[in-house]
């Protein structure tokens, strides 16, 4: 029987349609695991050698690569999500309860995205005290710190603007409490330090432009549906890009100098 | 006791507790680790400093955790649901109101300060202040290992604000805070009804000199006694400056960055002297313009 296998698999690996997908095969050798790399759209984002150090667990929390893998299962299960999903104030409710009890495997994908958006929050806070506590964000890699920062508040604008799409209680009155304080912006709130001296009321401030209305309302959750389906997640992706790059650029993940133990 | 197993088993508060667990047990972890290399003189992560190819070695690391994680998410959305709370009814406000968990700490502070400090200044300045760390931090040491002797005072720092000023107050909000925004113990009853007396007093009146005269308009004498207080606390960084100018790290830091360095650090600090002020004394408003009170 394993001989039938064993001969059909030869086979297979022989025609020129496996070939052309699969360029490489498990050779155990110092070159065909460097092609494995290189020879790999997405696994090329490594580098084909590491230090061993980057490959601990203990020193990376492996925080970064958890909050990219939460990402995706986000963007699996949001694109699932929009299926059944209509963001007007007359069917979202409506079709959040359709998708919890008629929707095969509706539950499920919607549990998923909740506790992945929660977990995504929470590494990608461990991720910066990591690489806080391991120095990392020290010279050449300063600017990937600020572009980091970025992606954190990024990941929390889409966490809230993702918090109000239910349209139940739970989700009008937090993003009520939340966006309320945009109204005390200085300068720009109808009711923060000269606003009102600069003409800000409440149907012209920041909050106003935020809600599409003087309250959270029918347009601020098409608004915040817009923002969390199709400007954050661009956004989110080219500043990742940009992320990714840069750790490539800057030699991989942090390390102590190799130089600095000859001194 | 059952309020308290009621908050915690609220869906949406499971991350809460995953977060102080995974924040308490990374904490330990490195601070140990950093201890260990501070002992040893050269860290750990420089023996092993050899390459190893990233086939198999870090793609099998990626792989298990990756398993790992989708194993405990896919148990986690199968055991438990995601809220869905009775239709959105704008004229019905749930009391308390909370916002999302990660803004708690935020929304704390929102009882010390008001809304243009608390939800709008502070989180900028958070931004701010976080991106400015690599060109405000040039000690050259600590880069790519765990150490704390080599960077006390920026561990301190980060710590103090991350899980002090952040995770703490993320479960203050979440487990003390009832109607009304009240504080209640966590195995308390929430009572809608409770009354809290209103003691507070601002800064000046603690001298005897009234924020407001007997016609409602604002005591001239208050507002510079608020302002002179304001500025005597940002006039420590000067102090210190001239104080400690001749010492390499302020040479090498230079007035600009010094300033940054300083102007962030002191906000960061004032955040809990004005709750321990509020706390202990009652301390409303240090001070009170016609524009703006701090």
């Amino acid at each position: 029987m394993l001989g039938i296998l064993d001969t059909l698999r030869e086979k297979v690996q022989k025609t020129e349609v496996y070939k052309s997908v699969f360029r490489h095969n498990y050779q155990d050798t110092q070159r065909n695991r460097a092609l494995q790399i290189v020879d790999n759209v997405f696994l090329h984002l490594h580098p084909v050698r590491i230090s061993r150090h980057a490959t601990n667990i203990g020193f990376t929390w492996g925080m970064g690569g958890i909050t990219f893998l939460l990402f995706i299962v986000l963007t699996v299960t949001g694109v699932i999500l929009m299926f059944y999903y209509r963001p007007a104030a007359e069917y979202a409710y409506d079709d959040m309860k359709y998708l919890m009890n008629d929707v095969a495997f509706g539950p499920l994908m919607r549990n998923m995205h909740r506790w992945a958006a929660h977990a995504m929050v929470i590494t990608v806070m461990l991720h910066m005290f990591r690489v806080f506590l391991t120095g990392s964000y020290k010279a050449p890699r300063q600017f990937n710190w600020v572009v980091g920062v970025l992606l954190l508040t990024l990941t929390l604008f889409l966490s809230f603007t993702g918090y109000l799409l239910p349209w139940d209680q739970l989700a009008i009155w937090a993003v009520t409490v939340g966006t309320n304080m945009a109204r005390a912006t200085p300068l720009l709130g109808s009711e923060g330090p000269f606003g009102p001296e600069l003409g800000m009321k409440i149907n012209n401030d920041v909050r106003f432009v935020l809600l599409g209305g003087t309250q959270v309302g029918p347009p601020t959750l098409l608004r915040f549906y817009v923002l969390h389906c199709i400007f954050l997640p661009l956004v989110g992706s080219t500043l990742m890009i940009v992320h990714f790059w840069r750790i490539r650029k800057d030699g991989g993940i942090s390390g102590p100098d190799p130089d600095a133990k000859k001194n | 006791m059952h309020n308290l197993i009621s908050i915690l088993s609220k869906p949406d508060n499971v991350p809460i507790v995953l977060m102080l667990v995974l924040t308490i047990f990374y904490t330990w972890h490195s601070l140990s680790r950093a201890s260990k290399n501070d002992a040893q003189g050269s860290p750990d992560e420089a023996k092993l400093s050899d390459k190893v190819q990233v086939w198999p070695y870090l793609v099998k690391v990626e792989f298990l955790a990756a398993l790992l994680v989708m194993a405990i998410l896919t148990v986690w959305s199968i055991t438990l649901n995601a809220p869905l709370e009775a239709p959105a009814n704008p004229s019905l406000t749930p009391n308390p109101s909370k916002a999302p968990w990660y803004f708690l700490g935020l929304q704390e502070i929102l009882v010390y300060f008001d809304p243009w400090i608390a939800g709008v200044t502070i989180p900028t300045l958070i931004i701010l202040g976080l991106c400015a760390i690599p060109y405000i931090d040039i000690n050259p040491k600590g880069n790519g290992y765990y150490t704390f002797r080599e960077r006390r005072f920026a561990i301190l720092t980060f710590c103090f604000g991350f899980l002090v000023l952040w995770v703490s107050l993320i479960v203050l909000g979440t487990f003390f805070r009832g109607p009304g925004w009240n504080l209640f113990m966590p195995w308390e009853e929430w009572d809608t009804h409770r009354v809290v007396a209103l003691t507070n007093v601002d800064w000046s009146e603690l001298f005897g000199v009234s924020t407001r005269r007997i016609d409602d308009s604002l005591n001239p004498a208050a507002m510079a006694i608020g302002a002179a207080t304001i500025l005597a606390w940002f006039s420590l960084g000067f102090i210190f400056y001239f104080w400690k100018r001749k010492t390499d790290i302020i040479r090498k830091l230079g007035p600009l960055r010094y300033s940054i360095v300083a102007a962030l650090f002191l906000i960061m600090t004032a955040l809990p002297v004005k709750i321990i002020l509020r706390l202990t004394l009652n301390i409303k408003y240090i001070l009170v313009t016609p524009w703006f009170n701090v």
